[in-house]
């Protein structure tokens, strides 16, 4: 383990934020606005640094204080975690843009929230931290970091409808967190350890493994919002301010999928079975339908736009089944294992990009029109096309349409459903496809109708629109590195190493 | 490998560049906005004649970008796919001059033509693509770029109309998507052209083969407008008329006819679609939606819609040549891609003429038309015998080889429906001529919308006559090298030799 490279990035990428965000509370409204920004452009730019400095080093780890594991903390930064820093950095940068004109516009009405930045702030450490954690304590302490921060981000607006919504985004994630706080005793008590590699090495299958599995599982599903446990991410991510819903359906909710993956394919490879892996599948399913369903139905933007994040949420819960054979198929290799993994990183990469251009898309039309009621959106194509493009565009990358990033995470899947030899699943990606467009192309038939009668127009600063174009440009520029990602990514301890032990594990590819 | 050239790119770059750029203008640079235009046009055919010049000396023009191992973007010419292209740009460069005089005053120009630019990109990517996962990419990005065109008017006649176009369009999309994925795991990345790799697996795979070979025939049986799946396309006639023109001509009814000459002749093969009964299918559908088609355009009074309608019949001829097998059917298929591209863009462009100039737009107001617009229903008048299928004009080639290929191949009930649906078109298309021409005009109506020296504005008049006048000179100099149909003789050649 200490013969890894050992890099200062690690240890920056959580302190620098926490610095900044401690900092900017002494400061007063405007100065807060002015030292947040800053460190978010800082962090941001830190973690492309890092991602450069992975890219080239491969995987390096910081160990804090000194202090050796298991007293001390270590931090370990491979592919996996270098990408998902390297994506919250790019999308963290520019919601942050987009939030210092968004709320400077707002300032002379309602004091432009200042207590923004810090949490914001907080809540990137966290996510790093995350992703950098080496072991499921400190996983633990990231989640409710970033838990935490979330929820008061969520009632930052102050309204009614928005703290209600975040009073039961707390129950959830406070559930959420003691579901997973619950197995990880488990594992502690069975295994004496909680580092995530050598839990790999000494896990044994059981029904205390298994059962630990099923509640660290079923926690982390909750905190990501999968059915049937997303109940409380509509009426959250929808209440919240713009920035913020933004923030919290792009990256928040990956947090968790991203300790679920990383558990399933590194450390429990023992313990996983065909069935749990429908089960998974099949909630995955069912959100795909429902939610896009729902968001079908919905009247008002944010409602169309946070419901639409149950649904493709729901696609990264279908690649959990994909990770091993149906019965009867032959294993020739290990490929039938890359589609699924990449369709799950692409996935989230497409859907961080395209729903923050959503989301700050929606603020938008919010701050030109005062509402977002669906009605209001006609005759928008001639006011505002800069946004119309970037809802446009972000639509076809959450259809699924070529060549959009979400077009590539979904070819992935069907590969991946075709290769592991569970058709049945295919199916259910076309539906989602479908009732996608079915809502994307209801706001754009909209934005292109006539106007009835004029509505009031504010016009908004053009910064923002520019924000949530490039965002929505960026859900297709992920597909041109594409095939160098994916060698990236082979070599982290997930999906190299990891698929080995996978493979070699007696029980995977049958009950 | 091969060697990588640019030029594929260009091509592209050609129509996507200035359509990116004409986005950014403002609505009111209207002459720059044109100018980008005709130089993006004049720029797309001048590069695909050098192109095709070249190809013709024996050079390759190929451009490949891996995405990720087995999914490559890849451009590749061939003769097929520049004869395609050709079509394309040059009924672009036509089209353009016409829709700059037929928006003339109109509003949101800036969006219409960047989209319309944007149209021609994803048409051309489909002539140059050189695997299924590049067609599939430009495929579905065409159906994304002519949607803002079917809805441009924004009324709710046309947001309703687009609602339909993107219900059967995405719709067929997807089950393409699922067709593309599904030979991907069957078959590996297929380039056009390999059609050995599916002959290697017809022993083993067959069912799977036969499933995934009528999947694709539903997706792109979409967009060409094949019966059960032809509804959106008289419906999308509600859009502007150089946009119905070059839907019908070349972009999106097009786009599926030419994916299935590449997935009979370039992904199966022949030899391996004649040998697993899978065209047999195919020419009875075709067939009946050629008959549908003429059928149904008998019963419109609305002059685009009848021309509608007469596009799903018409483009069914392509389909049906591809399902017959031997060189003259398949010569005929594919030529007709071009000629009824030039007959029926001949059409629209008149019919919008005469609705810009008179405010016409039902066949029941046309009468004594042609004695005030001699030249645009001349040129109208010309289609409409090749359409019908009098020699010398461009429609009676097609109709000539494709019924030479069908004795050839056995098939005389092919003949029978040939001469069924001539029947027809000269039933659903001669009142027209007759109106125009021999009907003493109704004079309360005789209200001319705009004024001027010729019968219509310059930039409406000269396109139809130049489309026109290429009906009558593919049919007539048919026989000749570098005609329409000595190339696509060459290339059905070429597909019977493998």
């Amino acid at each position: 383990m200490t013969d890894l490279p050992t890099s200062p990035f690690p240890a920056l990428l959580v302190g620098l934020p926490i610095l900044v965000a401690t900092l900017s509370l002494f400061f007063r409204p405007r100065g807060k606005a002015v030292v947040g920004l800053m460190g978010c452009l800082l962090t941001g730019g830190l973690g492309l640094i890092a991602l450069v400095e992975v890219m080239q080093q491969g995987t390096v780890i910081h160990i804090l204080g000194g202090w050796d594991p298991p007293l001390g903390i270590l931090l370990r930064m491979d592919s996996l975690a270098a990408v998902f820093i390297g994506m919250t950095a790019v999308v963290g940068v520019f919601i942050s843009l987009y939030a210092w004109w968004f709320f400077r516009a707002r300032e002379a009405t309602n004091g432009g929230f200042p207590l923004f930045w810090p949490l914001w702030l907080f809540l990137w450490a966290g996510l790093n931290g995350l992703f950098l954690s080496n072991d499921l304590f400190n996983l633990f302490v990231t989640i409710e970091v970033i838990g935490m921060s979330a929820v008061a981000l969520a009632v930052l607006s102050g309204k009614t409808a928005a703290q209600i919504a975040g009073l039961r985004y707390l129950l959830a994630a406070i559930t959420g967190s003691m579901a997973y706080l619950f197995g990880v005793a488990l594992i502690y008590g069975s295994t004496g350890t909680l580092d995530l590699g050598l839990l790999r090495q000494v896990l044994e299958p059981g029904a205390t493994t298994t059962f630990a599995l099923l509640v660290i599982t079923l926690g982390l599903m909750i905190k990501m919002a999968g059915f049937p446990f997303h109940f409380w991410l509509p009426p959250a991510h929808s209440s919240a301010l713009a920035p913020v819903s933004a923030l919290l359906s792009a990256l928040v909710v990956k947090g968790a999928f991203y300790i679920l993956l990383r558990l399933w394919m590194e450390v429990f490879g023992v313990s996983i079975t065909f069935s749990a892996g429908q089960l998974i599948g099949l909630a995955g399913a069912i959100a795909v339908i429902w939610g896009s369903w729902q968001a079908f139905m919905q009247t008002s933007l944010k409602l169309i736009v946070a419901h639409s994040s149950v649904a493709q949420l729901g696609y990264l819960l279908m690649i959990f089944p994909l990770l091993i054979l149906a019965p009867g198929v032959a294993a020739g290799s290990a490929d039938w294992l890359s589609p699924a993994w990449t369709a799950g990183v692409y996935q989230v990469m497409a859907h961080a990009f395209a729903k923050a251009s959503f989301f700050l898309s929606a603020g938008i039309i919010i701050m030109a029109l005062g509402h977002d009621h669906k009605g209001s959106l006609r005759d928008l194509a001639s006011r505002m096309p800069m946004t119309v493009m970037a809802i446009g565009i972000a639509g076809v990358s959450l259809i699924g349409l070529p060549p959009s990033g979400g077009f590539f995470a979904k070819w992935m899947l069907l590969k991946g459903i075709f290769l592991s030899g569970q058709w049945w699943w295919a199916p259910v990606v076309l539906a989602g496809s479908f009732l996608t467009a079915g809502y994307v192309f209801m706001l754009l038939r909209l934005a292109f109708a006539t106007a009835r009668e004029k509505e009031p127009f504010r016009p908004v600063p053009k910064g923002l629109e520019v924000c949530a174009l490039l965002l929505a440009l960026g859900s297709f520029l992920i597909v041109l590195p594409a095939e160098y990602l994916i060698q990236f990514l082979e070599s982290s301890e997930a999906f190299g190493s990891g698929i080995q032990s996978i493979m070699e594990g007696g029980t995977y590819g049958n009950d | 490998m091969e060697t990588t050239s640019l030029l594929p790119l260009l091509i592209l770059g050609s129509s996507l560049i200035p359509g990116v750029l004409i986005l950014l203008l403002r609505e009111d640079q209207s002459a720059l906005r044109s100018f980008l235009n005709l130089f993006g046009a004049v720029a797309k055919v001048s590069l695909i004649a050098w192109v095709f010049a070249g190809y013709l000396r024996g050079e390759e023009y190929t451009f490949i970008f891996r995405l990720a191992p087995q999914l490559t973007f890849a451009l590749r010419v061939d003769q097929l796919g520049l004869f395609f292209a050709t079509l394309s740009s040059v009924l672009w460069l036509v089209t353009t001059l016409y829709a700059i005089g037929y928006l003339e005053g109109g509003q949101h120009r800036r969006r219409f033509f960047a989209f319309f630019s944007l149209c021609i990109t994803a048409s051309t990517g489909i002539a140059l693509s050189g695997n299924v996962v590049t067609f599939f990419i430009f495929y579905e990005f065409l159906t994304l770029a002519t949607y803002p065109l079917v809805v441009h008017l924004g009324t709710d006649k046309a947001v309703n109309a687009g609602r339909t176009y993107l219900w059967y369009t995405i719709g067929g999309g997807t089950v393409l998507f699922l067709g593309v994925v599904g030979l991907y795991v069957l078959a590996g990345p297929v380039y056009f052209g390999q059609t050995e790799i599916i002959a290697s697996l017809i022993s083993e795979n067959a069912p799977q083969l036969t499933i995934l070979f009528f999947v694709f025939l539903a997706g792109l049986g979409v967009k060409a407008a094949i019966f059960p799946l032809h509804s959106w396309l008289p419906i999308s006639m509600v859009a502007p008329a150089p946009v119905s023109a070059l839907l019908h001509a070349v972009a999106v009814v097009k786009a599926g006819a030419f994916g299935i000459i590449r997935l009979v002749y370039d992904v199966y093969g022949i030899g391996v679609a004649e040998q697993m009964n899978l065209l047999t299918p195919l020419a009875v559908l075709a067939a009946f939606t050629i008959l549908y088609g003429s059928i149904r355009a008998l019963f419109q009074d609305d002059f685009k819609k009848r021309l509608a309608y007469s596009t799903v019949s018409q483009v069914s001829y392509i389909a049906l040549g591809v399902a017959i097998p031997g060189v003259l059917a398949s010569a005929g298929a594919i030529v007709h891609l071009v000629h009824q591209g030039i007959m029926k863009i001949t059409m629209f462009f008149a019919a919008g003429s005469v609705a810009e100039t008179y405010g016409h737009y039902k066949i029941s107001e046309l009468n004594g038309i042609g004695r005030r617009m001699p030249l645009t229903m001349g040129a109208f008048t010309t289609a409409v015998f090749g359409m019908i299928g009098l020699p010398p004009i461009a429609g009676f080639v097609s109709k000539w080889y494709l019924g030479l290929g069908a004795v050839e191949a056995g098939s005389y009930w092919v003949v029978l429906v040939l001469l069924g649906s001539s029947a027809l078109n000269a039933a659903y298309f001669l009142p027209i001529v007759y109106r125009a021409w021999f009907c003493e005009p109704d004079h309360e109506r005789v209200s001319r919308i705009r004024s001027g020296r010729l019968e219509t504005r310059a930039l409406l008049l000269i396109p139809v006559v130049v489309t026109g006048l290429f009906s009558l000179a593919a049919g007539v100099f048919a026989a000749l090298a570098g005609s329409p149909l000595s190339i696509a003789r060459e290339i059905a050649e070429k597909f019977y030799l493998l």
